[in-house]
């Protein structure tokens, strides 16, 4: 496994040069922060999200403000806005990974398969990416997901979120990993490896793959802080699961029951703010990884500074 | 490639996916649950059972789905045809078009002041590299980036009618419905300016960005550098060499962005109750119009991939590099 103990020595490389990076180390801040919270949430707040806070006459508290206790104040029907903050995480934070890694499984797949074996297949997977980047991905979700929830499955809303995300945004990472692997392929020692007779299998399991997983792992960093924003964007317009609420249905109820109209600021700031935390975290950490990682950057300001646009248009 | 080579084959792209987004929306909603002639005519009227299998008829639902109902929704779609909507009971193309100008008026100023804005903050970003006003400016662009639009929106809304007084949604007062333009005017400008400043601040970034990047290249070129030698001053040399070729890719950024836009429009026009496509959009999604969300869909859909064919096509008149690679 020689192919292996390599890729363990570049990460530990890696490490070495990340840790004098301060944007990165800022960026995995606050994203691994974000994940403890989620993964600490029952033992961050004596509350469960759905309880109701009632007063000395037991009647509920609507619209408190933040005060040593509850610390983040109620919503309109007098549960904690802190402890739906940190279980809104684990909603927000599920879909977003999750949807997340299912672009980064699909797009890293055909992206290899189309610059492998090139032909017919890489002109079809192109094209298919042309199509998708063109037809405007927020409409096309919401009618996705609306269809989806009207033929009465039987999946969860949050499950759908996930696979309509996931399945819609691996575009980008195809591309990137293709062109990666067509340049890698032209290599001497894939060709060495081809000439003593190692099947496709090998090649690519030996030879390319270990090539290209640092890139993989920055660009899904990078897909990441998207797959977030758009789950938190489909839950606000009531797409999210109303009963395991995440921030972007928390962002909903706090519109939809004028928040804004009764001066609660501590219903709508709290959600937006973490939001704002992760996919920031993310964007961070996952454009100092792909400055290291990704050779076709170093060197060339302009691409470096575009590589952001590419993902923001599809927010 | 010859350039018409090239026009024919943007064309021909641009045909193929508008023909994808049909397909999509004809399949979608084919694969919803219970009877056709339902959601053409709505769920909630009662007829009786002859009048509905004149109506299967009548829509040709008694013929199979392919090639005969397909090619039949494709000639309704393609004479404007877009049904009627369940909530609204009146014809979905007529619905869209009452409400495209307002969403034009939104995403129109959004877009001309945020590409002003971005334009010069960029050409400043990268004509003084390296400085506390390039760093601040790439800072704002990142958190801008990281911000949900509705997010800014929401924030925007309570800060902007809390305290400066500004109306709280929609597009013009109650008591103005219905009056001449030119006498509402202030009060329509009132209203736009929380959703207008919004859209501002998310695309500002970005063009920004592109902007920045640009002028940078676009100032190590030999012939600025000819310019430097021939004496002339900076402004000169921004003015007069480097803005013209740096200005190029927003011109491809503009339409490329239409797609984003569009989701901003539906996010924007939805927290401040405007009036447009957007908010139609969202309440065709919330009261499950079927028809009236798929038209809308093909509408945007459209519309966007319309753009991004005349976004190349432009590019390749006015940069004669393209042509040859």
């Amino acid at each position: 496994m020689e192919t292996w103990q390599r890729l363990k020595r570049n990460l530990s490389e890696l490490w070495q040069s990340f840790r004098r990076n301060r944007m990165g180390l800022i960026g995995l801040g606050l994203v691994l922060s974000a994940l403890a919270v989620a993964i600490l949430a029952p033992w961050l707040t004596p509350y469960h999200p759905q309880q109701v806070i009632r007063d000395a006459n037991g009647r509920g508290l609507t619209f408190a403000p933040p005060s040593v206790h509850p610390p983040l104040g109620t919503d309109d029907g007098g549960h904690d806005v802190w402890a739906q903050l940190v279980y809104g995480a684990r909603s927000s934070l599920t879909v977003g990974f999750l949807a997340g890694f299912i672009a980064m499984f699909v797009g890293s797949f055909l992206g290899i398969l189309a610059g492998y074996f090139g032909g017919w297949l890489d002109n079809f997977l192109m094209r298919l990416t042309d199509v998708l980047l063109v037809i405007p991905d927020l409409p096309l979700m919401l009618v996705l997901v609306a269809t989806i929830r009207q033929m009465q499955l039987k999946i969860s809303p949050l499950t759908v979120l996930i696979l309509v995300i996931g399945l819609l945004y691996w575009t980008s990472t195809a591309r990137l990993v293709r062109s990666q692997v067509l340049s890698i392929k032209e290599r001497q020692f894939v060709a060495r490896a081809r000439a003593i007779g190692a099947g496709h299998a090998h090649i690519i399991r030996r030879h390319i793959l270990p090539q290209v997983l640092p890139l993989i792992v920055a660009n899904t960093v990078l897909i990441l802080s998207t797959a977030i924003l758009i789950e938190s964007g489909l839950a606000f317009l009531g797409l999210g699961d109303p009963t395991k609420p995440s921030w972007g249905t928390m962002l909903n109820f706090a519109f939809d029951r004028n928040a804004i109209s009764n001066g609660a600021w501590w219903f709508y700031l709290p959600p937006g703010l973490a939001i704002v935390w992760v996919s920031l975290g993310c964007v961070l950490l996952g454009n100092v990884l792909e400055e290291m990682l990704n050779p076709r950057l170093s060197g060339h300001h302009l691409e470096g500074e575009a590589r952001i646009l590419k993902h923001g248009e599809r927010k | 490639m010859s350039s018409s080579h090239y026009l024919l084959r943007k064309f021909a792209f641009a045909l193929l996916t508008i023909f994808i987004v049909i397909l999509i929306n004809f399949v979608l909603f084919r694969v919803l649950p219970g009877d056709p002639v339902r959601a053409v005519i709505g769920r909630n009227v009662k007829i009786s059972a002859e009048v509905q299998q004149s109506l299967r008829e009548q829509f040709g639902l008694d013929k199979p789905v392919f090639p005969d109902q397909f090619l039949m929704t494709m000639k309704q779609w393609a004479s404007g045809n877009l049904g009627v909507s369940w909530s609204l009971r009146r014809p979905v193309a007529e619905i869209l078009w009452s409400k495209l100008w307002n969403t034009i008026l939104l995403i129109g100023l959004g877009q001309i002041l945020s590409i002003v804005f971005g334009v010069v903050l960029g050409l400043l970003a990268g004509w003084k590299r390296k400085t506390a006003l390039d760093a601040a400016a790439l800072t704002f662009s990142l958190i801008a980036w990281a911000t949900p639009t509705f997010w800014l929106g929401i924030i925007l809304l309570a800060a902007g009618s809390t305290w400066l007084g500004l109306p709280t949604g929609g597009i013009l007062s109650p008591q103005n419905v219905g009056k001449p333009l030119h006498t509402v005017l202030p009060d329509l400008a009132a209203h736009l300016v929380l959703p207008t400043l919004t859209l501002t601040i998310l695309y500002l970034g970005e063009y920004m960005l592109i902007m920045r990047s640009s002028i940078v290249e676009t100032l190590s070129e030999d012939y600025i550098l000819t310019a430097k030698a021939k004496g002339l001053s900076q402004w000169q040399i921004l003015w007069r060499h480097a803005l013209k070729n740096a200005m190029l890719p927003i011109v491809t950024i503009i339409a490329l962005n239409l797609g984003f836009t569009v989701s901003g429009a539906i996010y924007i026009e939805t927290v401040f109750s405007y009036d447009g496509l957007g908010k139609l959009f969202q309440t065709a999604l919330t009261k499950q119009d079927y028809p009236l969300l798929q038209g809308a869909f093909l509408l945007l859909a459209v519309s966007v991939i319309l753009a991004n064919m005349l976004a190349d096509i432009l590019y390749t008149l006015l940069d004669p590099r393209v042509k040859s690679s």
